[in-house]
């Protein structure tokens, strides 16, 4: 299998922390791949990893390149869109402005034009909102914002960083379907970190459990979702 | 009643080239979160190449142009080689490099140039008079709007000034949707020089040209930008023109000339004291 996204023996640390031992992962092409764990065992880490956001040490291949130790813009320009813990709003401009940046090393007008009305179908609470202060937005408006900001790049893998955090599950399922059908649609790969593990797995075709650094388990989401470890330890039940 | 009106108009002259100098502060605030104490060494600096040009023959427009150009090209240099070393150190480092940048211009135009006062030609035909405001007060009016304009156009409506915008707010972000941040701070530091380079350019006829000749007008453009809030483009504009009137009239009927400078002192301890954040500073709206 040559995966879209390929990542063999990554180490990562903060200072003298070591949060990353040796992670070993791959994700194929239009698929959703979740990353499961609990807090700390370092699935934010992997993701600013891939985007050379952190110092690494190992592998990294994207469409069968090396990425690793490249800049985190240009990593972006290859086609790697992450949205982020926190969201990263760009909160003193407006909504639309926000989608703008998005798409701001696409040099492509007509498309550009196409894929915000495209977004403001997914998410019609945006385009009543775009000339709003993206500060001004609320938790889950804000995260429409950033997995649109992320789509206006035209990415072909998205990243993915706790979206259902702060989120009313209301709210949750709504996002997590439109997901669902963007990825059915254009066929864009997701990197899905979340700790909501059963919304995840509902979500996602492949899921890797990691715990210190480390992938301790892998398998289609429906073997995952059966693995009565994994079932004790994320599921709770 | 007259001699009101001159000092209102001539107050909105000399306060258009604080504002501009203002914003050149502020552009650069907003990216470093710091002042740059060297804005008006710098364009001392830029005012010094514009005398040399026209003092070798140029005619005064051509040189101003290249000037404005020189001083862009100045600007990137200085963040990429000066600045850019010390992005992460701390506040007082970067303070200090800024101090020294100060210093520096200051005694590198002292030592090419000498330290002797010399007359700055203002380009505006007498035609350009009004009533109560002389040509080169008509024109230095109009150029920094010009300038103003120009740069609200190019921040609000083109990709670029986005860009520039976003590195400046949240440089992380920036970077996942492609923007190389390090050239929009280069890119900062330039404009801010040149829009900084126009201020000179204006105020050297009215001043003269000396190394020390900023140093006055750095001390309003400061009181404008704090008066406006800090981080308040729209503000610094408005702050410098308050800030240009206020030192006419107050110097012309009230505490006279000698004492003007304090009015930028008095205000810039006054807004600090009663409201930190100016007119328009950063009222920011944010919700969790």
């Amino acid at each position: 299998m040559s995966g879209l996204l390929e990542v063999a023996g990554l180490r990562a640390a903060y200072g003298a922390t070591r949060v990353l031992h040796g992670m070993d992962f791959q994700l194929a092409e239009r698929s959703i791949t979740a990353l499961l764990g609990a807090n700390g065992a370092g699935k934010t880490t992997t993701l600013r990893a891939i985007c050379g956001m952190v110092r690494t040490e190992g592998e990294v291949r994207f469409a069968a390149k090396r990425i690793d130790g490249r800049r985190t813009e240009d990593i972006a320009r290859l086609g790697i869109a992450h949205v982020p813990d926190g969201r990263g709003t760009f909160l003193h401009l407006t909504t639309e402005e926000n989608l703008r940046l998005g798409a701001y090393v696409r040099k492509d007008r007509a498309a550009f034009a196409r894929d915000l009305e495209r977004m403001y179908g997914y998410f019609p609470r945006l385009k009543e909102r775009r000339r709003q202060q993206a500060g001004t937005l609320s938790g889950g408006e804000q995260q429409m914002l950033a997995v649109s900001r992320a789509l206006m790049l035209a990415p072909k893998l998205m990243l993915l960083d706790e979206p259902s955090f702060g989120l009313a599950p209301l709210v949750v399922r709504e996002l997590f379907a439109i997901l669902r059908a963007i990825n059915a649609e254009s066929g864009v790969a997701m990197l899905l970190v979340e700790q909501n593990a059963a919304m995840a797995l509902e979500l996602a075709d492949h899921a890797y459990v990691i715990e210190t650094g480390r992938v301790v388990r892998a398998g289609s989401a429906a073997d995952i979702k059966c693995d009565d470890a994994v079932r004790r330890a994320y599921l709770g039940y | 009643m007259e001699a009101v009106m001159f000092q209102l108009l001539a107050g909105l002259a000399t306060g258009s080239i604080y504002a501009s100098l203002a914003l050149a502060l502020v552009m650069i605030y907003q990216a470093t979160h710091l002042v740059n104490f060297a804005q008006g060494e710098m364009a001392m600096f830029a005012t010094y190449l514009a005398w040399s040009l026209i003092n070798a023959g140029m005619g005064y427009w051509p040189a101003f142009c290249l000037t404005v150009l020189g001083a862009f090209v100045l600007g990137v240099l200085i963040e990429r080689i000066v600045i850019r070393p010390v992005e992460n150190a701390p506040v007082l480092a970067v303070v200090v490099v800024f101090i020294g940048l100060l210093v520096i211009l200051n005694s590198v135009a002292g030592w090419i140039f000498s330290y002797t006062i010399k007359s700055f030609p203002s380009p505006f035909p007498p035609a350009l008079g009004l009533r109560y405001m002389s040509p080169h007060q008509v024109g230095a009016l109009l150029v920094t709007l010009l300038v103003l304009a120009l740069l609200y156009v190019f921040f609000r409506f083109t990709p670029l000034g986005l860009a520039m915008r976003a590195a400046a707010e949240n440089p992380v972000s920036s970077r996942l949707v492609g923007i190389r941040v390090g050239w929009m701070l280069a890119l900062g530091w330039g404009l801010a020089a040149a829009v900084g380079a126009v201020a000179g350019m204006m105020v050297a006829p009215i001043v003269y040209l000396d190394p020390n000749m900023m140093s006055g007008i750095l001390l309003y453009a400061f009181a404008a930008a704090l008066l406006g809030g800090i981080d308040s483009p729209g503000g610094a504009v408005l702050g410098g023109l308050v800030v240009g009137v206020l030192e006419n009239l107050l110097g012309a009927f009230v505490i006279g000339n000698e004492l003007k400078l304090v009015v930028a002192l008095v205000l810039i301890v006054g807004v600090l004291l009663v409201r930190p954040s100016g007119f328009f500073g950063s009222v920011q709206v944010s919700r969790v």
